[in-house]
This record gives C-alpha cells, sequence and structure tokens, in this order.
C-alpha cells in the first residue's frame, strides 16, 4: 500500500538515472540517515555507539571495498586483512611524521598507500585468475602480516610493536586517542561511510562499474569489445584497497585505539569476505547487511542467552559463532546464493504488489 | 656489492663449509614437503572428481587428528578411536555430499570454492565444542609409531633424523602409490577421472554423481586423517596446524591442481625451498620468511606457466 510507485512518471533521463527513482526509497533512506545520524547519536549508550554501531560501519565500509573487487570485478582476493593493516599502519606513519596535518586527511590518504600496495598485488591478476589469484593475494597477506611484525620502522620501533593512537584534534575537540568521545567518533566514521558509499554507489553504476561487470561475467567477451583488462582489473584492486585501507585505518584510530599485526591477519580477510558472501556479492546494500549479520550476531549470542537464564561460556559463545557462521554461508550459497540483499529485493517487491502476488 | 655478496655468494659458501648442516636442512624440507604434499593430496583427490576446491582440506586434518586424539582421551583405545575417527570421516563425507555438494550441484566453481569456506569455519568450531580448543600430544606410540632419532655419523658432523619423520615419508609413498594405482587402474579410479572431466557427461553414462562424491570425500578425509597423525605427532594437535593447511596452497598452485605426481613435486620443492630459504636467506630479512616465501615460490613460478608443473593447459573460448 505505502510502497508503491503508480503515479511516479519519469519525464527526464536526469529523474531515469536517479540513485532512488521511487518517492518511497528516498524518504526510506533519509529516515535511515536521520536514525544514524541524529538520533543513535543523541540517545545511545556509549556501549552501542563504540562497541556495536562503528565497528559495524568500518566493516561495512570494508566489506565494500572486498565487494567491489569480488563482488563486482569477480576477482576473488584473501588479502583484504593485510591491505586494512597497509591502511592502519600508513596512517599511524603519516599522522606521527605530520602531526599538524588533520588526522581525518591522513586517514582518507592512508587509503592511497593501501591501493598503491594494492596495485602491486593485483598485477598477477592479468596472468593468473580465479583459485590462483586468491593464492597470489594471500602471498600478499602473508608478506604484509610479516612486514608489519618485522619492519619496526613501521610501528616507529615500538617496544611492543604495536601501534597507540595519538591525540588528535578537529576544532580543539579531541577526536582520536583515550578522551575522545564515542559520540564525536562514531559521528566521523558515519560521515566518511557516507562519503565513501555514495562515491561507491556512482562509481558502480557509470562507466567504470560497468567495465568491472563486464569483465566479471566473461573477461575475454569484455576484452573483445574493448575493455583494457589489465587497467580495469588494477583499478579494481586500487578502488578496492583503498576502501579497505581507509577502513583499517579507521579501525585502529577511531575505534581500537592501538593495534598490533595481529588484527591484520588471515580471519580478519576470511571475516570481510564472509560479510561479502552473506551480504549478498555485488551489492552495496548487501555489504551492510552482511557486515550486520556477522559482526553482531556473537555479540547476540553472547547477551540474549545469558538474559534467558542460559549464560553460555565465552569460548563456548566463539565456537557456537563459528559453526552457525559456517553453517550460514552453506546455507545462503544454497537458498540464496546472493544473498541477504537478495532477501531485501524480494521483500521489496512483495511489498510493491501487496496485497496481490503478483 | 656487500649485499649482493650476502644474497648470491655467502650462502653457498656456508652450504660448503657445512655440509652436514646442508643436508640437515635439506631432510627437515623433504620431511615438511612430504606433509605439504599429503594435504596437497586431498585438495587434488576433490579437485580431480568433482571439481571443487576443497579449501577445508587443511581444517579435516586437524578435525580427524583432533577427534583421534579426543576419542582417546575420553578413554577409548588408541585402534578403537583410529576405527571410530574413520567412521567419523565417512559420515563427514556423506554429510557434505547430502548437505552441501548435493545442492550446490552445476553452481559455478567459485561458489563451490565459497562453500567450503563455510565448511571450514563449521568444522572449526564443531572440533573445539566438542574436544575443546587446547593443544592435545598425538598419541603416536599408542598406535604404534617408532620414536625417537637416529643421529648419522656423515660428512663431518651429525645428521639428526627423527624416526617418525622416516615413517611419514614410507607412508605417504604408499599412499600415493595405491592412490596412483587406484586412479589409473579400478573401475571406480576410471568415473572418477570421468567425473571430474564432466559432471553432466559421467551422468549420462551411468556414473553417480553422489557415490563418487562420498567416496573421494571419504578418501580425502582418510589422507587427512593419515596428514593428521605424522604432523600432530610432530608437534601437538591443535587449530593452530590450520596454517599449514595454507601452505598446501602454493604446493597446489606450483604442481597443478588436477596432478597427483604434482602434488608430490610441488609439496617437496616448496619444503625443500622453504627449509632452504629459511635457514640460508632468512637472516638477511630478519627470519620468519617461511611465512611467506611458498608463495612466492608459487607466484614467481604462476607468472611463468599459469597452470601449473603437471598442470592441463588452460583453454579458453567464448
Amino acid at each position: 500500500m505505502l510502497y508503491r510507485e503508480a503515479g511516479q512518471f519519469k519525464t527526464d533521463y536526469t529523474k531515469d538515472m536517479a540513485v532512488f527513482p521511487i518517492l518511497q526509497d528516498r524518504i526510506g533512506v533519509g529516515v535511515i540517515l536521520f536514525i544514524a545520524a541524529v538520533i543513535i547519536p543523541l540517545f545511545g549508550s556509549d556501549f552501542l555507539l563504540q562497541a556495536v554501531m562503528t565497528p559495524f560501519l568500518v566493516f561495512a565500509l570494508a566489506t565494500i571495498g572486498l565487494n567491489l573487487l569480488t563482488g563486482y570485478t569477480g576477482l576473488l582476493s584473501l588479502g583484504t586483512g593485510a591491505f586494512m593493516g597497509v591502511g592502519a599502519f600508513a596512517c599511524y606513519k603519516l599522522t606521527t611524521s605530520f602531526p599538524g596535518v588533520n588526522v581525518i586527511v591522513w586517514i582518507v590518504c592512508s587509503g592511497f598507500f593501501s591501493a598503491a600496495v594494492g596495485v602491486l598485488f593485483g598485477l598477477p591478476s592479468l596472468r593468473i585468475k580465479g583459485f590462483y589469484l586468491a593464492v597470489a593475494t594471500l602471498a600478499a597477506q602473508f608478506f604484509l602480516s610479516w612486514c608489519f611484525i618485522r619492519v619496526p620502522w613501521l610501528f616507529n620501533y615500538n617496544v611492543s610493536g604495536a601501534i597507540e593512537v595519538p591525540q588528535r584534534t578537529l576544532f580543539g575537540v579531541p577526536i582520536t586517542g583515550p578522551n575522545s568521545a564515542p559520540v564525536t567518533r562514531y559521528l566521523i566514521v558515519l560521515a566518511i561511510v557516507i562519503v565513501m558509499t555514495w562515491l561507491a554507489s556512482n562509481l558502480i553504476r557509470g562507466r567504470i562499474g560497468r567495465m568491472w561487470m563486464a569483465v566479471r561475467d566473461m573477461d575475454i567477451a569484455a576484452e573483445l569489445i574493448g575493455i583494457r583488462l589489465l587497467n580495469t582489473k588494477l583499478l579494481a584492486f586500487a578502488v578496492s584497497s583503498f576502501y579497505c585501507g581507509v577502513a583499517g585505518a579507521m579501525m585502529v584510530f577511531l575505534w581500537y585505539g592501538g593495534a598490533e599485526a595481529e588484527v591484520f591477519n588471515i580471519n580478519q580477510s576470511f571475516t570481510i569476505l564472509f560479510m561479502v558472501i552473506i551480504g549478498g556479492l555485488g551489492s552495496l546494500i548487501g555489504s551492510f547487511f552482511g557486515a550486520a549479520l556477522i559482526y553482531i550476531l556473537p555479540i547476540i549470542l553472547r547477551f540474549v542467552p545469558a538474559e534467558l537464564g542460559v549464560p553460555l561460556h565465552a569460548a563456548t559463545v566463539e565456537h557456537l559463532t563459528f559453526i552457525i557462521v559456517g553453517a550460514l554461508i552453506v546455507v545462503f550459497l544454497i537458498v540464496e546464493p546472493h544473498g541477504l540483499a537478495r532477501l531485501w529485493q524480494i521483500g521489496k517487491q512483495k511489498l510493491r504488489v501487496w496485497p496481490f502476488p503478483y | 656489492m656487500d649485499i649482493l655478496y650476502k644474497i648470491f655468494i655467502d650462502p653457498f659458501v656456508q652450504m660448503g663449509m657445512a655440509p652436514d648442516l646442508l643436508v640437515q636442512t635439506l631432510w627437515d624440507g623433504l620431511v615438511a614437503g612430504v606433509l605439504y604434499a599429503l594435504i596437497a593430496l586431498g585438495f587434488v583427490l576433490i579437485f580431480k572428481a568433482s571439481g571443487v576446491f576443497n579449501f577445508a582440506q587443511g581444517i579435516m586434518v586437524v578435525f580427524a587428528a583432533l577427534t583421534l586424539v579426543g576419542l582417546h582421551e575420553k578413554g577409548v583405545p588408541a585402534y578403537v578411536a583410529l576405527a571410530m575417527t574413520v567412521a567419523v570421516m565417512f559420515a563427514l563425507a556423506v554429510g557434505v555430499e547430502r548437505l552441501m555438494l548435493r545442492p550446490l550441484v552445476n553452481q559455478p566453481d567459485i561458489i563451490l570454492f565459497m562453500a567450503t569456506f563455510g565448511l571450514t569455519y563449521f568444522l572449526i568450531g564443531l572440533g573445539e565444542l566438542v574436544f575443546g580448543g587446547n593443544p592435545k600430544v598425538m598419541i603416536a606410540s599408542e598406535l604404534g609409531l617408532p620414536k625417537g632419532t637416529i643421529d648419522i655419523n656423515m660428512l663431518g658432523g651429525f645428521v639428526s633424523l627423527q624416526k617418525i619423520d622416516i615413517a611419514a615419508t614410507v607412508i605417504a609413498s604408499a599412499m600415493v602409490a595405491s592412490l596412483a594405482v587406484f586412479f589409473q587402474k579400478t573401475r571406480v579410479g576410471r568415473a572418477l577421472r570421468a567425473v571430474a572431466d564432466s559432471h553432466k557427461a559421467a551422468l549420462s553414462v551411468g556414473i553417480s554423481l553422489e557415490q563418487i562424491w562420498v567416496i573421494v570425500w571419504f578418501a580425502a578425509g582418510v589422507v587427512a586423517l593419515a596428514t593428521g597423525i605424522m604432523w600432530g605427532a610432530r608437534s601437538e594437535v591443535s587449530f593452530a596446524l590450520q596454517i599449514i593447511a595454507l601452505k598446501a596452497l602454493p604446493v597446489l598452485i606450483l604442481g597443478g591442481f588436477t596432478s597427483i605426481p604434482g602434488a608430490i613435486v610441488g609439496g617437496l620443492i616448496i619444503g625443500i625451498g622453504e627449509k632452504l630459504g629459511e635457514f640460508y636467506w632468512g637472516p638477511l630479512l630478519g627470519s620468519g620468511i617461511e611465512s611467506w616465501l611458498a608463495y612466492f615460490i608459487a607466484l614467481l613460478f604462476l607468472l611463468y606457466r599459469p597452470q601449473g608443473l603437471f598442470g592441463e593447459k588452460i583453454i579458453e573460448r567464448i
């Protein structure tokens, strides 16, 4: 009833090409943004902001990054964690070397370093593909993890081998470091994620996105219609790593407040990949769904049984999470290979024709 | 100049100066290589017969070893535990076929690959939930595996060989030989190869895909169990072992996904290359290069020959 587009006519091409052509979608997005940017910061507890929303947004951004590569360009990558690490370490080096520049600038700039590394490890993608390429990205994962431990220059020769986030301010308000309020950090993460999601959505709707999808669907055919494969694939690696790098920098600077190399290990890469699969390959909104499901599932497992009077051991929760995530992946691949995003689409379609089935 | 000397000359001088150390390093590499090759063999078995790139093979190794030790801890005699573990691996094969492969038949390879990721996580969670996450000691002596070391006096020094490593090498060779015979000479082996070529064509000549899949997953499970016992006897049984599963990937790349000899040769090259690299060139980079050296060897090789050493040439058409 409410979600029906009858009577909304498009009278020019601009309207036809709009991101949200349907009025109700525009209202919906507005409401979501309003809740995220106003309601949650005003009424959310510090726990909600610090331990649920901020990490969710960080993971969502990393998932978008991997989705651009795996979902849109069809290049499987298992090195996401390492690329996030490059972003984090680059940001750390930049802000300690140039403390005068605002840290938000460095968080965004660290993405470029990550992109450069991504391009380097994407170079073999012209000659090798599929599983073989996945192994090439594993090389990146292990090599970079090793660098984060063995190259002391990266963490300023700290004895602990970890990076600690120094305090940085914006207009006198601390935004990183131990004194910053969760609300400030949440708002910055939110702003960066919104802007970058918007950029990504425009990127994939345009020429570049279509090139990526052509490569994904059949790379030889794409080559035959005049798409330069190497450039396209490397661009996908660069953009994807850029997103992952920014996500990694945000993860350390605006969430953890400090990190060791261990944070960016292969399990991190797998977690992000699972978010992509469950959320839906080749879907931006799916990236958010996937991040929410995988990240919030352990939190639910920890708190809901305790509320119901069956407190689970911390280790048991972890094992159960593994089992459930593993089973979910298989179930999703069988039942709905396009993930939660497709379920969302089906739901919208049902709503559109409601109360009739067709 | 100094750095060039350190890279290109000094290691070889060291090798010449202390041949016993070289032999020892080579032996260590050989043993590691055999174990990598065994894991890779499990991959190849499944890939050959079902076209599934089974990421979970490494976890199956740990899971099998953990089940064996866990059952023994619960008071089951060693050989009964072994038999029960084999039964568990069979149940796993049936379960995977029923619940995972059958619904996914004819899906793109990448989807099946990702499904095995799910299986990996499922098995990690299940194994830890049932048997606990703490490391365990492999029941090597209860299973009648030799213990201790043999010191051989040669080349002006001692080379010490662990008996368990010798046993591992022998068992691995026997397994590979029997698998090769199985694939080449038996009726089921022929059916397996047919399925590998084309699911549809195999179905149309009356080969039961379901049976074949159960057989290969079971075979891979048994290979995993053997690997788990060997590897567990050298160190301990814990999920930290899953990292060795990832080591099998460069081995596969090097050898080609469909070739059993490839898995062996690849395993040996990676194992020996890795140990030599770590021992002689590692100190230049601050050691620990073992973790990525294998991948770089494989990657360099891939750029030269994308289908691996013994892999079938990839022909693409529209």
